[in-house]
């Protein structure tokens, strides 16, 4: 066995309980009604172009909080959360093609598409850990990725066209934005529950000693396994709303680089923060659109700046957001 | 091929893959050393790759050999290597994978950038070395590559050299000891950090050869890094990570295995479905078959095939 | 942050917005888009320069209005380019798009640009789909359409009475709409036909196999460092001396010599330019790309360099107006001076030209260079464009 298990070593202290104090609450609620505002400033501003960034900030930021479950409540890195990312895109693209368009069919069926494959892949990977679960994680990642660049009539390489599926009114970027916002809300909102139950707490137990976990009585796998199956769900659930932001999907939704792009993001957001999804992604977008939009040779300061990240704020940007615990 | 498959064209398949499996080893061997022994995901052993196989191209044409290029290159990149880790990578040690994730891919974009602004993104040339550009009749009617040949030699030579290293020296001895327990291996006065500025030279050195002497082969060009990683990382995985027989090992499957799925399963689905099928799920299968090894040996032995830690 | 220095923050960015509705004259802003890093970047590198050489050449005006070009790198990702151009198109307001060189990314990116109404000019990307059924008022392309050098190598192994051809390209789909393509023409037996993983470093199984099958030539796609990867690996298993290797154009040209060298001598390509086509334009084109970027211009820059060209000329037909789009459209659509001569376009945007054999010599002062050495179509067109239903 590895004597280590490949985790934040400052995660395994980290209490889950909110920081206190007044400032949080008011930080939280400031962030929602500047969220809510957002599109009316948007608009004023003449930036369309803002308000579909902050939309898609906020998708790669729930994708981002689904995987963060497994990484950082349950010490699991997933090498492979892009499969359903693209698999949760991908079903809102082909069932169009196939003609099937109603919303309220669509969504339940990617959320399914997306933990039935988590199911399936994390019953296998489960049985690995530390860097052999990155990798295996990898392994199915990939095999899906070759599958459906193989499927030619869902466009292989080339990607689908992903109209936007059917509520009885036309989604236009500004709805689509509040429908981001709400469920994003909603699945925080649920992760909150979560982390904060029961499930979650021996899902940290297991996490940061699995040997006591086993000894006081927690069986890890079926804990593992529901967390794996739902945080697989959620990240489908931002593949969906990709697929409505982009209207587009292609195989480099379930690459291995958009897998690592998930977790550079949380990594960068703060592994095992309740925030650290979040606050990674949209720190990501923020920075590659500065930089992007300032010189192609954008890697060079983007590169940099992570590292000093790196070496400045251990804890991730998170961990600067919301000051030391306890 | 009405006559199946012939043994000249067999033979030649299996040299093929046992030529990409050994330069396979030499990015593996360093990869598996610095996460077996010095617990340190590093990503940007591929911007090492990379690093190398342009001070070869540019040293070839500056001295006007490739010999002395390559030569020069593998000394370069190892100075580049520990330069790297005295800067860098120490400040990580300490932190756990996850930093060192986003610390190196911080560093792999540095390098692509680095290396584009002083070579531009144009490839490079690097061209076979004369004496070597020519088939070598092997059997009547197969004329193998001399230059993969060469790879062959050097690759099965490094190998040795590297287990002679490990088995027969005092740096090997403690090599071995941080691999198996670090903790312990300091206690017992082993000179922990030097050890480890020494092995990520070598790892660093290993990286610049597979990267010189692939140069000829494949294209020199910034991004040539990243897609040989993760190859790399499914090979350590497979064999065991710390482990250099596991990294051989997994290597010549891996190399074998790849060779072996493009070869021969294009005509086999050609036999067994319809031309239509096969031409589509052919390429597929064959792409993920080292996932699927992968994902059987982990299932059979979850720590890989020559598991180190104890 | 007080209240005050909050608000002159908003009153500044206010002021910023509206900055370029009041300025005057009016500027052309284009949206370069391209691939600017990973291993395709040597192509949209090669653009982005033959366009900005154009640019010098005209005194940095389009059809007489200043120009303001904006680049933005897609990194090959369908995602990425998306932003990109929304940047461009929602924020910064470009009046054309350009620049993107692989046609996945296009194709991601493509409804986005058209529905704003706005041009893309593409100097690269040419996929079947914007040539048949979604062909599209905003399209115009002035290299090719996908298929076209794929075809011309067809004619070519035709002409040359191949009796069998062996052809392989990367599994994805422009790599089998070109051996389609190449197909289309070719009327000898195909003994051999691979789809390789995309993005595949190794290509000795491959090699083994043609040489086993014993083809009279053999026909590969591979563009950007694939390309490099294969044919060094063909040349180095000694096979280029017994069997002919065909390429596209994009296969061989000065990015792929430079990366290969020597070897490549005597490879047979397709394309629908070269250094050598004799106009004015081509002749200024070649002399200066050489001299302000220090290496041979590839057919890539001359398409950027005519990118540039098209909206010159489409502006000045409207008189710099851009709202008489329609006009616009139909001035670049009859034909104007290009590096190639006079090209014009079918109803689908994309051009109907010539098609040229090259080969690769080395020159008598030791430089590799592609050759022209015939004419293989004349004025030839894309094979979907029955299919456009645009008038």
């Amino acid at each position: 066995m590895r004597t280590r298990p490949f985790l934040v070593p400052e995660a395994r202290r980290i209490p889950v309980t909110m920081p206190q104090g007044v400032g949080v609450g008011v930080r939280l609620a400031a962030a929602g009604i500047l969220l809510v505002g957002f599109p009316v400033l948007a608009e004023a501003f003449g930036g369309r172009f803002y308000l579909n960034l902050v939309t898609r900030a906020m998708i790669l930021g729930l994708a981002c909080s689904g995987l963060n479950l497994v990484l950082g409540y349950g010490g699991l890195v997933s090498f492979g959360h892009a499969t359903y990312f693209g698999l949760g895109a991908y079903t809102v693209a082909v069932l169009a093609r196939e003609g099937v368009r109603a919303a309220w069919v669509v969504w339940p069926a990617g959320i399914l598409v997306a933990a039935f494959a988590a199911l399936l892949i994390g019953a296998m990977c489960l049985r690995t850990r530390g860097l052999h679960f990155i990798m295996i994680t990898l392994a199915f990642a990939q095999m899906v990725y070759y599958g459906m660049v193989s499927l030619k009539q869902y466009g292989g390489q080339d990607g689908l066209r992903a109209p936007r599926t059917d509520f009885g009114f036309p989604l236009g970027d500004v709805a689509l934005y509040y429908l981001t916002l709400l469920l994003l809300a909603a699945c925080l909102g649920i992760l909150w529950r979560v982390v904060h139950a029961r499930f979650g707490r021996a899902l940290q137990a297991i996490r940061d000693n699995e040997a006591r976990a086993v000894a006081v009585g927690f069986s890890p796998y079926p804990f593992q396994l529901v967390a794996f199956v739902l945080s697989g769900a959620l990240t489908g659930l931002g593949g969906i709303l990709m697929a409505h932001h982009a209207q587009y999907v292609s195989p480099a939704m379930l690459s291995w680089q958009q897998s690592g792009a998930f977790l550079l993001m949380v990594i960068l957001g703060g592994v095992g923060r309740f925030w650290g999804g979040v606050v990674g992604a949209a720190a990501m977008v923020a920075l590659e659109e500065v930089f992007h939009a300032a010189t192609i040779h954008w890697q060079l300061p983007l590169g940099l700046v992570l590292l000093v990240v790196v070496l400045l704020a251990p804890r991730g940007l998170a961990g600067l957001v919301e000051g030391r615990p306890r | 091929m009405p006559s199946g498959f012939p043994t000249t064209l067999l033979l030649e398949q299996l040299l093929n893959g046992l030529q990409l499996g050994l330069m396979l080893f030499l990015l593996a061997s360093g990869l598996t050393l610095v996460l077996g022994i010095m617990d340190v995901v590093n990503l940007a052993h591929g911007s090492l790759y990379m690093l190398g196989a342009y001070f070869a191209a540019t040293l070839a044409r500056v001295t006007g050999s490739f010999w002395a290029g390559v030569a020069l290159a593998v000394l370069a990149t190892a100075v580049a290597g520990v330069l790297l880790e005295v800067s860098v990578l120490r400040q990580v040690y300490a932190r756990d994978h996850l930093t060192q994730v986003l610390a190196t891919f911080a560093l792999i974009l540095v390098f692509n950038e680095g290396v584009r602004m002083v070579w531009g993104p144009q490839a490079l040339l690097l061209p076979v070395p004369q004496e070597l550009a020519r088939p070598l009749p092997l059997l009547p009617g197969l004329g193998y590559s001399a230059y993969r040949l060469f790879l062959i030699g050097v690759g099965a030579a490094l190998a040795a050299l590297l287990f002679l290293l490990i088995h027969r020296t005092r740096l090997g001895m403690w090599v071995r000891a941080g691999a198996s327990n670090r903790a312990m291996a300091q206690a017992l006065g082993v000179p922990i950090r030097r050890v480890f500025t020494v092995v990520f030279g070598v790892s660093a050195g290993l990286c610049a050869v597979a990267g010189g002497l692939l140069g000829p082969i494949l294209a020199v060009q910034v991004g040539m890094g990243e897609e040989i990683l993760i190859l790399a990382f499914v090979v350590i995985v497979i064999g065991g990570i710390g482990s250099v027989k596991g990294a051989l090992v997994g290597a010549l499957l891996v190399g074998i295995v790849d060779t072996a799925g493009r070869a021969l399963l294009p005509p086999l689905f050609l036999r067994l479905l319809s031309p239509e099928m096969a031409s589509n799920l052919g390429p597929a299968v064959a792409s993920l078959l080292i996932y699927l090894l992968m994902a059987a040996v982990l299932f059979l032995r979850p720590q890989g095939l020559f598991p180190v830690r104890t | 942050m007080g209240n005050r220095a909050l608000f002159r923050m908003v009153a500044a960015l206010a002021v910023l917005v509206a900055l370029p509705a009041g300025a005057q004259p009016r500027t052309v802003r284009i949206g370069f888009v391209s691939t600017l890093s990973g291993g395709g970047a040597a192509l949209g590198q090669d653009v982005l320069d033959g366009f900005n050489l154009a640019l010098r050449h005209l005194g940095n005006r389009l059809g007489g209005l200043p120009v303001e070009v904006l680049v933005a790198d897609d990194q090959q990702n369908p995602d990425v380019a998306r932003t990109a151009v929304e940047r461009m198109l929602r924020r910064d307001r470009v009046d054309f798009v350009t620049g993107i060189i692989f046609s996945n990314v296009l194709l991601a990116v493509g409804d986005l640009v058209f529905g704003s109404q706005t041009f893309y000019i593409s100097p690269n990307a040419g996929p079947s789909e914007y040539a048949g059924e979604q062909c599209n008022f905003y399209f115009l392309n002035v290299a090719w359409q996908n298929d076209n050098m794929h075809e011309a190598m067809g004619h070519y192994a035709q002409l040359k009475r191949y009796e069998t051809a062996f052809i392989l390209a990367p599994n994805y789909p422009a790599g089998r709409d070109a051996l389609t393509g190449f197909k289309r023409y070719y009327r000898g037996r195909v003994i051999g036909e691979l789809y390789t993983r995309l993005g595949q470093l190794d290509y000795s199984v491959e090699i083994a196999q043609i040489r086993a099958a014993r083809p009279s030539a053999v026909y590969a796609f591979y563009p950007g460092a694939m390309g490099v990867n294969f044919i060094k690996q063909y040349v180095e298993a000694g096979l280029l001396q017994q069997i002919p290797l065909l390429l596209p154009g994009f296969s061989a040209d000065a990015d792929v010599i430079r990366a290969v060298g020597r070897p490549m001598v005597g490879v047979f390509n397709s394309s629908h330019w070269a250094l050598e086509l004799f106009n004015a334009i081509n002749r200024r084109f070649v002399e200066d790309f050489r001299r302000t970027y220090n290496r041979i211009p590839t057919l890539y820059a001359s398409q950027g360099y005519d990118a540039a060209l098209a909206l010159d000329h489409g502006l000045r037909a409207v008189g710099g107006d851009l709202t008489r789009k329609a006009e616009f459209r139909r001035a670049i659509l009859s034909g104007f001076e290009t590096t190639r001569g006079r090209i014009r376009f079918s109803k689908n945007g994309y051009p109907i030209q010539n098609y040229y054999l090259r080969q690769v010599v080395e020159t008598s002062n030791g430089e590799i260079v592609n050759r022209l050495r015939g004419t293989i179509f004349r004025n030839h067109g894309d094979a979907y464009v029955s299919r456009c239903r645009l008038p």
